[in-house]
This record gives structure tokens, sequence and C-alpha cells, in this order.
């Protein structure tokens, strides 16, 4: 499909320099496509990048295929979410009674800011200045890292992917594997310059290794331990981590003070409801049958704490739109990004913001609609999104109203308006745009390449266009049925 | 208005105006394997974890693990090890284990998966800490799927509950697989009943004394 040159790289060339993500100009546009376009100039990442993701795909179709309910796994699962999003008020109301009663302290946050001043809070009251964390995309919506290091604690990411991101100080470009856009000699660069590996070696045990003698260290030393949830239970007033690494159950277990940040959308009212996500998110995400470690924390350790802390930044807001309120059915599975074409030749970084990929053009401009006003237009709605979607959230369809939404508040920029202008005009005359598609087949059969590739034709940048076919739908039909023209 | 109040607030003037019951959810047990205890293993394996099968069920097969042992040390009644976690006030104090030996509360066939709580394991992190994680299951206690194991008690009685899957895994540089993340390096199930008082409590029968 590429037009790239990935045919000459041997294998012991200079390392491929890793293509950075979207510039961030202010509340401007995130240009998604002027991102992509670096990140498809540099096909050894690209390349890397799409394959790891698309075996990612392949092996959650095997799981997928080797159990006979997942059909109806996947509609117990929206239907779950749906009722508890419906009754979202009473399930939390329950969760934080239940919760209290196993002796967690709950808060309540309203947007980020907020959620950074209690975290930051409960840390000085106990004069915590050290924090150890596992991944948590919800803390990367709210920006928690920094505001933290601006009020002096030290932040340490214990993921191997969200620690070499932290590391390289970048953002993570996937809510699964955060650094799955990057090769592993820009991983031996990262940690050369920053915990002293050998820069020589690219070897991913050895980088892997050194990482976990870096942080072994921190982890100890730590006087307070932070994790994300991926689901809450009503009934039990549980909070659910699912993790491979063992890394946030060290960081729950190990310091005095555990601290776990959740949106209010991950709540699931009973254990028996719980079964049917904890069964299909590491599935869906990474085709293994679970993660390695399912982690129920009901209450505080003997002697320790435990805070949770409801975010809701932006969510209940969701909850009103009746074309969007069902985004928050997500689980964060990220098979949307793995089976998206266009997430998985561009990479996560080129979206710019915290969420990419399918499930990201839907969340993202309902935080910031103008900043996030192209991210809709970065898919070619092809629906499979929707069909890999554990929960069944109707994703491409989201991004299509998603657009509708923003031609109409005229977020979109003006050639994308002339556009589809000129193209409403065609498709509103059958005659003339059965006219218009002889004569671009013409052209596409006959034009030299230099009239078909070029800055003008987006259709035609880093991709081939299709053969076109000996003649139309049209032709064939008025030929073959003897139909009227 | 506080911001509990706001939220919630906020939720009711944005509820959804849809009719949603909560569904019934099925065990799905009709797809359940024959042999649990062999799909208990083949999961387990493909998880990066090691069963034992050879005289599993006695002093052989651990002794054959702990051999070359630097520090060893035990939540499980049946194994003695040398650090006495009733005497460990910080966690930290097993930063040096090398393997740790814990009984779990119950194996799941359809994952290969062994769910362990804070009463197994006395301290938490010593599922973590230690190099190596060495587990005692009962073959009896194995059961179908997910569905069936979180009818256990344990997900309304325990403080912490974790189901194990396999040693710590990360595959987060270019996809390679790497067993021995953050936490242990290796994960052994050893198949060994519990001896008769044990699970007269397990079961839910009252002890003599009682």
């Amino acid at each position: 499909m590429t037009r790239g040159k990935e045919g000459d790289r041997p294998d012991n060339a200079k390392p491929e320099p890793q293509p950075r993500g979207a510039s961030h100009k202010g509340n401007r546009p995130i240009d998604q496509a002027e991102a992509a376009e670096r990140f498809l100039a540099a096909p050894r990442h690209q390349q890397q990048h799409d394959t790891r993701l698309w075996t990612l795909r392949q092996r959650r179709d095997d799981q997928m295929w080797a159990m006979p309910e997942w059909e109806e796994m996947r509609s117990l699962a929206s239907a779950i979410k749906e009722h508890t999003l419906s009754h979202l008020d009473t399930y939390l109301e329950m969760f934080e009674a239940n919760a209290t009663a196993n002796g967690v302290v709950v808060h309540w946050v309203k947007d980020a800011a907020e959620h950074n001043a209690i975290v930051l809070d409960l840390l000085q009251r106990r004069g915590a200045k050290t924090l150890i964390k596992s991944k948590s995309m919800l803390t990367e919506e709210c920006g928690l890292r920094a505001d933290l290091a601006k009020a002096g604690v030290e932040v340490v990411e214990t993921d191997l992917g969200e620690r070499i991101q932290q590391l390289d100080d970048e953002d993570p470009s996937h809510v699964v594997v955060p650094a799955v856009h990057k090769l592993r000699t820009d991983v031996a660069k990262v940690f050369a310059a920053t915990i002293g590996s050998d820069p020589d070696n690219h070897d991913p045990p050895y980088l892997a290794g050194a990482q976990r003698d870096a942080t072994r260290p921190l982890i100890l030393n730590a006087e307070a331990g932070m994790t994300g949830a991926n689901f809450l239970v009503a009934e039990t007033g549980a909070v659910v981590v699912c993790t491979n690494e063992g890394n946030a159950d060290l960081c729950a277990n190990i310091p005095r003070l555990h601290i776990v940040s959740v949106g209010i959308e991950k709540l699931v009212p009973r254990t028996e409801d719980l079964a049917i996500f904890v069964r299909m998110l590491s599935r869906s995400a990474l085709g293994s049958p679970i993660t390695q470690y399912t982690s129920h924390f009901r209450g505080p350790r003997q002697g320790g704490e435990m805070h949770v802390v409801l975010v809701d930044n932006g969510r209940s807001e969701r909850l009103g739109m009746p074309e969007f309120w069902t985004s928050l059915k997500c689980i964060r599975c990220g098979a949307c990004m793995n089976t998206c074409p266009v997430y998985r030749r561009s990479g996560g970084l080129s979206y710019g913001a915290t969420y990419s990929g399918p499930i990201g053009l839907i969340i993202d401009p309902s935080f910031n609609a103008r900043k996030y006003s192209n991210l809709p237009f970065a898919s070619t709605l092809n629906g499979s999104c929707t069909n890999v979607c554990p929960v069944k959230i109707n994703i491409h369809e989201q991004i299509y109203a998603w657009r509708k939404v923003l031609v109409r508040q005229h977020e979109t920029p003006f050639v994308k308006r002339a556009a589809m202008k000129a193209a409403g005009a065609l498709f509103a005359r059958p005659a003339m745009y059965r006219a218009a598609v002889e004569r671009t087949n013409d052209a596409l059969a006959n034009l030299p390449r230099f009239v078909i590739y070029n800055g003008m034709n987006a259709w035609g940048k880093n991709r081939e266009m299709p053969r076109p076919p000996a003649e139309t739908f049209h032709q064939w039909y008025a030929r073959n049925r003897g139909g009227r023209r | 208005m506080s911001s509990r109040d706001a939220i919630l607030a906020s939720i009711r003037a944005n509820l959804p105006k849809v009719e949603r019951p909560l569904p019934v959810v099925p065990k799905f047990e009709e797809n359940a394997p024959a042999d649990l205890v062999e799909a208990f293993g083949k999961n387990l394996t493909r998880m990066g974890g090691r069963l034992v099968t050879d005289h599993a069920d006695d002093m052989r097969s651990i002794r054959g693990l702990l051999e070359h042992s630097r520090l060893v040390c035990s939540a499980a009644p049946e194994i003695e090890g040398e650090l006495d976690l009733a005497a460990v006030a910080d966690p930290r104090a097993l930063a040096d284990v090398d393997h740790a030996v814990v009984r779990a509360c119950c194996g799941v066939a359809e994952t290969g998966s062994v769910l362990l709580t804070d009463v197994d394991l006395k301290v938490n992190a010593l599922a973590y800490l230690a190099q190596h994680l060495i587990v005692l299951l009962d073959p009896a206690d194995i059961v179908a799927n997910i569905h069936s194991a979180y009818g256990r008690p344990e997900f309304r009685e325990r403080h912490y509950a974790v189901f194990h899957s396999g040693p710590s895994a990360t595959a987060d540089i270019e996809g390679v697989l790497i067993l021995g993340a953050q936490g242990v390096r290796s994960l052994s199930v050893l198949l060994w009943p519990r001896n008769p008082i044990e699970v007269d409590q397990a079961q839910g029968g009252s002890p003599t004394n009682e």
C-alpha cells in the first residue's frame, strides 16, 4: 500500500529517528494529518507499529472465535453499562456507602484542577514527597504529573511503557501499550540518557531488566502509591485493577497510602457483572484470556490508608448528550485503536490528545471542540472499530455524528467546508455525478502519476489510488440488465 | 454546594432517558471443559506459569523448587519458611525474598488463574516483591470459569483478593514478551490437596472447637 522505501532497509543501518507527535499551538486545532505524514515518512516506525497492532487484533480474533458466547457477552456488557449509566447516581452512592463501610475514604472531584489539588493535599498532609504510580489514562487526562512536579513531588511511573514515555517527556500513544510507537533503538536511547543503560544494547529483555533494577529502589522508598481503576463494583465497594507487570500491586501494597483515581463511569453494579468485563477486557486488548493480575481492593491494609477519588471532568455532561453518552461505556481496551487503519499508520501521538484512535475521536471533542475539531475526520468510517468494541459502542456512527456537529458549529477549516459543499452539489445531481465518476475513472487510468499524486489530492498521499474498473456500475447495469439510463 | 452534590446534581440532570433493565448474567458453564485440572494446566502454561505435576502432593516437588533458594518466605501452613510473616510490620522487609509460598483459595480453569487474598498472603506485597512465587492449589478448588470464581465469598469478605495468571509480564518494547516485569519472575502451581481440617473450614464446616 505504501509508496515508501521499506524495501531497502538494512537492519544494521543507523537508527531511524523517532517521529514526534502533533504540535500544540494553544487552542488552535490539532493538525493530525500533518503529524501522521511525518509518522508515515519514518517507514521502520510505521511498519513496526502497523504490524504490532495488527498482531494484537488477530490475537483478539483468535480469542473471540474460541468463545462461543462472545457475541452474547458483548450484548450483556453493553446492557450492563447502559443500565449503570442510566442509574449512575444511585450506583455511585451505593459504591460510596459500601467503600466507606470498608474503611475507604471516598472523594468527589468535578475537574482536573480539583483532582490534582486533592491528591497533592493527601500527599502533603502526610509529608509525602515521592509517589509511585501505575498507568492511568485519567491522571494523563488531568495532567497530574506536571502539577505534582510543580509542588515538588517526585512521581515515578512504574509501568514499563509509561515509564519510557515519562522519561522521554512524551505522552502515552496508546491506552494499553503506551510506547508502542517506539522502536527498541528509541528505548535504548531514552534509557541510556536517563537510567544509564548501555546505549548500544537494544535487546528488549536487557532494557526491561534495566528498568526493573532502576525502579525497584524507587518503589521500596516511595512514601505514597497510586493506581487507576478499570472497574468499581457498587455492591461490594471494590476497586478492580487489571495489569500485567505487577506494578500496580506494588504501588498499592508497599507504601502506607494508596490513592485510587477513577472516572465515575467505571462502575458496574454487581460482582457477577464484573465477570463479563474481566473476561472480555484482555481478550479485546491483547488477545490474552485475562491480564496477569486482576486485583480487587475493597479496603485498606492493616495499618494502611486507602482513598478513592471519583472524577467527573466532563463525564456527567457527556451523559446528557443523546448521540454521544454511550461513549461512556468504554472500558479502555484499545481494540478500536488496534484495528483502525488510520491509527495503525499514523501513530497515537498524531492525535495530540490523551485519547487517540477511534474512541479518541468521539471523546476528545467533548473536552475541547475547537482544539480537537479535526480529529473526527481522521477516519475512513469503515466501522471496524464498532465491530471489535466489546461494549458495542457505535464508534463510527458517533464519529460521523461529531462531523455534523462540528460542521454546524463551523469548527472545520474552510477548505474542508468548500470541498464538502462541492461534493454536496455533485451528489445532489445524479446525472452529473455519474458523468464525474466516468471521467474520474478515465483520468485515474490514463493520467501520468504526477498529476494524480500531488499536494492537491489528499487521497493520493501515502497511498495508491485504486485501479479504476473498466466500466462503472451504471454502465455494467445498462449492458447486462438493460436498465434505463 | 460540595463537589459531591454538584456532581450528583449534574448526573441527575443529564441521566439518559432510556429504559435499560439490569440483565441476568448466566454462568456459561455449558461450555466448561470436561477435565478442569487439565484445562487449568494448559491455560496456566499459556500465561507463562508452570504446573508442577511430579510428586505434586508430597514434599519432594517443593524441595526441588526451593533447593537453591536464598531466602524462602511461606504463608502456607504446609511449608515452613525462613522468615516469620507474623513479625513483618513493614512490607519492605520482604524485599530480599527469593521464593514465596502461598495457598490459593481457588483456581480458574478458563484462564489458568489462582485466587489469593490478604488472609492467604498475610502480607500482600509478598506476592510481588519475591523473585519467584509458588502456589499450592487443591485440585478440588478449581472452578470452570471466571463467573463461577466470582461466586466465591472472598470477593465480598476480603479487603484484598487477586487473580494471578502467570508471572508478571510485559511486552511494551516492540511486543517482545518478557516474563518478570516488576513482580515475580516465575509462578509455579503445585496441585496439593488441603489437609482435611482446612477443607472443613474452607467449605464452611464448623471446626470442633467452635
